[in-house]
């Protein structure tokens, strides 16, 4: 089919080119989603460097027993921004920048349904973590771990501005994250092409659907009890503080309540991901198209349920804390399907041995370690022996490395060329893929051990005596392989930027929408708007394609149907976004120095907010009834 | 290097650690078979001949249907399996709220940043006697903890006895020991408590009743006045220094609770919360300047001359 639009069919008004300014401007003010998406990755991955960084120097502080490479003021920095910039500015932001890349693209959308919104959620992003790495070099860097628990992350335990820092990027995060769920949300919603109806979303899409629904139910948990420690600290409240009627427990389950979800929300695309590298190694449709769906979305629901089993070492009632071993113990079902469905579709598929596939198989094997162990820390017993020691770490790694990180290696391997136009090299793809999985292997399975021999967490020392150099020695020497083949990855996408082999539309005989469109695809407004006519509607034959419809004109659908709905027009570029972007920022760090910073920085906000949503005198959202066509099938598209 | 004292989850010296255990270990066979099972089904899975379909196209209806039943089976298997499982550790949770009905020792575990102390309750004119680091228990007798937290949250945990239980301020909590056979265990501080959680080390020591018995006398025994005067002048630097402000010692008016209890510091087996060995050389560097062992540390270094500092450590060697 073809891949752009044809200019010389007519459409029905506005045609007219944005107004010319400089590059830096257009830099700045650009709604391309494909642009913010390529940028929320970029910028993940490079935080996902630095936090890599953090982590090889802590496993060189732990390699041997009473070493001297950090000390435990810089250690306790160095782990709590290490998990916070794992979990808040890599995986959370990386999956939502494939999200803002790719779901537009697969579901026929042209843009996002709001690009500002868009913009302004990467700068917000940006920010936050170049000001979280900035806290860390003047040694202002949070030291209360990720989870910042009270009372020791309250004014009395931690004076001074390093939990404040934590505080204020939690923020940061929750506007961004916020701003791309609602996104991406709407767009699957309501910008899908005609005929792409819910059932016949990609399992990617569904699965980045699912995951920006748990961001909106659980960001408001975290920005309660962020807000309350800020408040604590800040203006002197005691909501966590038991000498004056607080609750320390309150915290845990505030934090947990958002924090269990939070996993879900970066391997869930990630598993999206692993469906989609499935489909296209196996030349099938997925078995179990609904079934996968449903345990996507019965994932989510679960993983609101069981945050308690972070805190069964504090004391709860046996039959509450019954409760949620059940729960935990039931998360593994809807998973165990998905895997079950995998299988079913790649048997006697033969399916092309590609560096994507690869990673899943890295997936398979790590993941699949990650849930088992998942199990045990359900139950109360096992959890109280293993529960804050190296056990978990290992746990962890193995569901966040093994369930997000193999597939979004994955994933990007298998999207580079529509991200870029390039193939990556299959060769430096394999090492990448080889020193990835036996470092994290080496690294991560000894700690296992390590946990059940009494080590626990973040400590930044231990003796000679307790027998856990060995082990630890070995964990420090994977780490560095590990490490290694990240880069190998870095590098082979880099340099395959200039070098790579040209991409054809649809290098790997992929079946979604994406794939329609030339690689890169083109901007948003020559997107043309295909109708869908099936579940996989490159393998089906003939795409149809929307007809009539203007450069800077958007096809609203009906939400379950995808039946045309209405027309709208694209918002224009817009530097605004930007700028309120900087405002905000501005009033997040003033306010770690000033109360006043917040009446400022809320005045600077509605001004530009002001400026940013200015009426302009363009036409009102209008009826798409008798005008538009099908390229493909000679009726109308609307009903 | 092996570890000196018992600190593994794998090796319990008592019911409460060995039921843990054996679940863990259920819990990990039931593991090792998934995991066998579920990649062994994907390597077949890949390795079978190509069935041929058309690109992209369903496979025949018979082969979707047989694949139907071998998803449902595998799901209704892994039902199966994880309810086992979650009956497996209710029923170990509820053996081991089973102690055998004796009444239990109780002592009062108080966590601090970034050490451990001990209160036992005792009858008689004083209610109480505090211990720092070494928790004795008697063998063969539950042994009953009361958690206590004065600044922030902390977990006590050892290994080859129990699972851990938080210490958090504002709670109470309660975590029962019990040790079958007469050993020295290692603990641990398990919960992020600030910089120096890693050095916030204990050691339950497990006693037969009589040798219980007659620590607990001697510890409720105020040590005996020095009598060489080398110790006496260290008892002299004690009460004139810092040091007593901070710390008690029993029979002398040094009654500080900011620090641990100093009556008994010559009988034990580490100093700083497992950090040092409890030698004069280390007894002097750790009061000369505690910071470059565990920085951060509440205790401020105390420079003395050198006359007095060996002094002060006789002194405190000597308190048994």
């Amino acid at each position: 089919m073809n891949s752009v639009l044809d200019p010389a069919l007519p459409t029905a008004n506005t045609t007219t080119e944005p107004r010319r300014r400089s590059s830096v401007y257009d830099w700045l003010a650009t709604t391309e989603h494909t642009a913010i998406g390529r940028r929320f990755i970029v910028t993940a991955l490079g935080f996902f460097v630095l936090g890599g960084v953090l982590a090889l120097l802590m496993r060189l502080q732990l390699a041997r027993p009473l070493a001297h490479v950090l000390g435990p003021d810089r250690y306790n920095q160095l782990f709590t921004t290490h998990g916070s910039t794992m979990m808040f500015l890599f995986a959370v932001p990386v999956m939502q920048g494939l999200g803002l890349y790719f779901v537009p693209l697969m579901v026929g959308a042209k843009n996002l349904a709001f690009p500002r919104l868009g913009s302004f959620a990467f700068w917000i992003y940006l920010f936050g973590g170049i000001f979280l790495y900035v806290s860390l070099l003047s040694n202002t860097g949070p030291d209360a771990g990720w989870f910042s628990y009270v009372p020791l992350a309250g004014p009395e335990h931690s004076p001074g501005k390093r939990v404040d820092v934590w505080a204020q990027l939690i923020t940061f995060t929750e506007l961004s994250a916020l701003s791309v769920a609602v996104n991406l949300i709407v767009t699957t919603f309501k910008h899908k092409a005609p005929g792409m109806s819910l059932d016949r979303l990609p399992i990617f899409v569904w699965a980045s659907l699912v995951t920006s629904f748990m961001v909106v139910f659980a960001m408001p948990a975290v920005i309660v009890a962020s807000g309350c420690l800020a408040l604590d600290r800040l203006v002197g409240t005691h909501f966590f503080n038991p000498a004056e009627g607080g609750d320390a427990l309150l915290w845990q389950h505030m934090f947990w309540f958002f924090g269990h979800p939070e996993v879900y929300i970066i391997f869930l695309p990630g598993i999206g991901m692993v469906s989609e590298i499935v489909v296209t190694a196996s030349r099938r449709p997925l078995f179990g198209y609904v079934p996968v769906v449903l345990a996507n979305v019965a994932t989510a629901i679960l993983a609101f349920g069981l945050w308690v089993h972070h805190m069964f070492a504090t004391g709860l009632p046996q039959l509450g804390a019954s409760f949620f071993t059940g729960a935990s113990i039931l998360i593994a079902i809807p998973t165990g399907v998905q895997f079950f469905c995998w299988i079913a579709t790649l048997w006697g598929s033969r399916p092309a041995l590609r560096v994507p596939f690869g990673f899943v198989l890295a997936f398979f094997a790590t993941f699949l370690i990650g849930g088992l162990t998942g199990v045990m820390l359900a139950s109360v017993p096992i959890n109280l022996q293993v529960h804050d020691t190296f056990f978990v770490v290992a746990h962890l790694h193995y569901v966040l490395i093994g369930g997000a990180i193999f597939p979004m290696f994955g994933g990007i391997t298998h999207w580079y060329p529509k991200l870029t136009g390039r193939m990556l090299s299959e060769r430096l793809g394999w090492l990448a893929c080889g020193l990835v999985f036996v470092g994290f292997n080496l690294a991560f399975f000894p700690q296992h051990l390590l946990g059940l021999r009494g080590m626990p967490r973040r400590i930044y020392t231990y003796l000679p005596e307790t027998g856990w150099g060995f082990w630890n020695l070995v964990s420090t020497v994977g780490a560095f392989p590990l490490g290694l083949g990240a880069l190998v990855f870095l590098y082979n996408a880099a340099r395959s930027l200039r070098s790579g082999a040209r991409a054809e539309a649809n290098p790997w005989h992929a079946h979604s929408l994406e794939w329609a469109l030339s690689s890169p695809p083109p901007p948003s407004r020559d997107c043309p708007v295909p109708v869908a006519s099936s579940r996989y509607p490159l393998w089906s034959g003939e795409l149809g394609r929307v007809v009539g419809l203007g450069r800077d004109e958007v096809l609203v659908t009906r939400a379950v149907d995808a039946d045309p709905d209405h027309v709208v027009h694209a918002p224009e570029p817009t530097i605004m976004p930007f700028f309120t972007a900087v405002c905000t920022a501005v009033m997040i760090i003033a306010c770690l120095f000033t109360p006043w910073g917040l009446p400022v920085g809320v005045t600077l906000i509605s001004i530009s907010l002001f400026i940013w949503f200015w009426p302009t005198d363009r036409e009102p959202a209008f009826d798409t009834n008798h005008r538009l066509r099908d390229e493909a099938n000679p009726r109308e598209v609307t009903r | 290097m092996g570890p000196e004292f018992a600190h593994s989850a794998l090796e319990p010296s008592g019911p409460l650690a060995s039921h843990i255990l054996r679940l863990f270990y259920a819990y990990l066979d039931v593991s090792a078979v998934v995991f066998t099972l579920v990649i062994g089904a994907l390597g077949i899975a890949l390795g079978r001949k190509r069935q041929e379909v058309p690109e992209g196209r369903e496979p025949s209806s018979a082969m979707l249907r047989s694949r139907s039943r071998a998803v449902t089976w595998a799901t209704a298997a892994t039902v199966l399996t994880l309810i086992g499982l979650l009956i497996a550790s209710v029923a170990t949770g509820h053996s081991m709220a089973l102690l055998p009905p004796q009444p239990p020792v109780r002592i009062q575990v108080i966590s601090h940043k970034w050490w451990w102390e001990f209160r036992y309750p005792v009858s008689g004119p004083a209610t109480q006697f505090r211990t720092a680091y070494e928790l004795h228990i008697p063998v063969n007798r539950p042994v009953q903890l009361e958690l206590v937290a004065t600044d922030v949250i902390h977990s006590f945990w050892v290994p080859s006895l129990n699972g851990k239980r938080d210490a958090i301020p504002g709670k109470h909590n309660v975590l029962f020991l019990y040790a079958d056979r007469p050993g020295i265990h290692e603990g641990q501080c398990a919960e992020f408590c600030g910089t120096q959680h890693a050095n916030m080390r204990f050691l339950v020591v497990a006693e037969t009743p009589a040798q219980f018995s007659a620590w607990r006398e001697h510890q409720l025994g105020s040590p005996p006045p020095p009598t060489d005067p080398v110790r006496q002048r260290g008892l002299e630097v004690f009460m004139n220094s810092r040091c007593s402000s901070c710390h008690a010692i029993a029979g002398t008016v040094a009654f500080g609770t900011v620090g641990p209890d100093l009556s008994h510091v010559g009988s034990r087996t580490r100093l700083a919360m497992g950090t040092l060995r409890n030698d004069a050389a280390h007894l002097s560097r750790w009061i000369d300047d505690p910071q470059s062992d565990k920085p951060g540390v509440q205790m401020p270094s105390t420079p003395l001359p050198a006359e007095d500092r060996q002094a002060l450590v006789a002194y405190l060697q000597g308190l048994r």
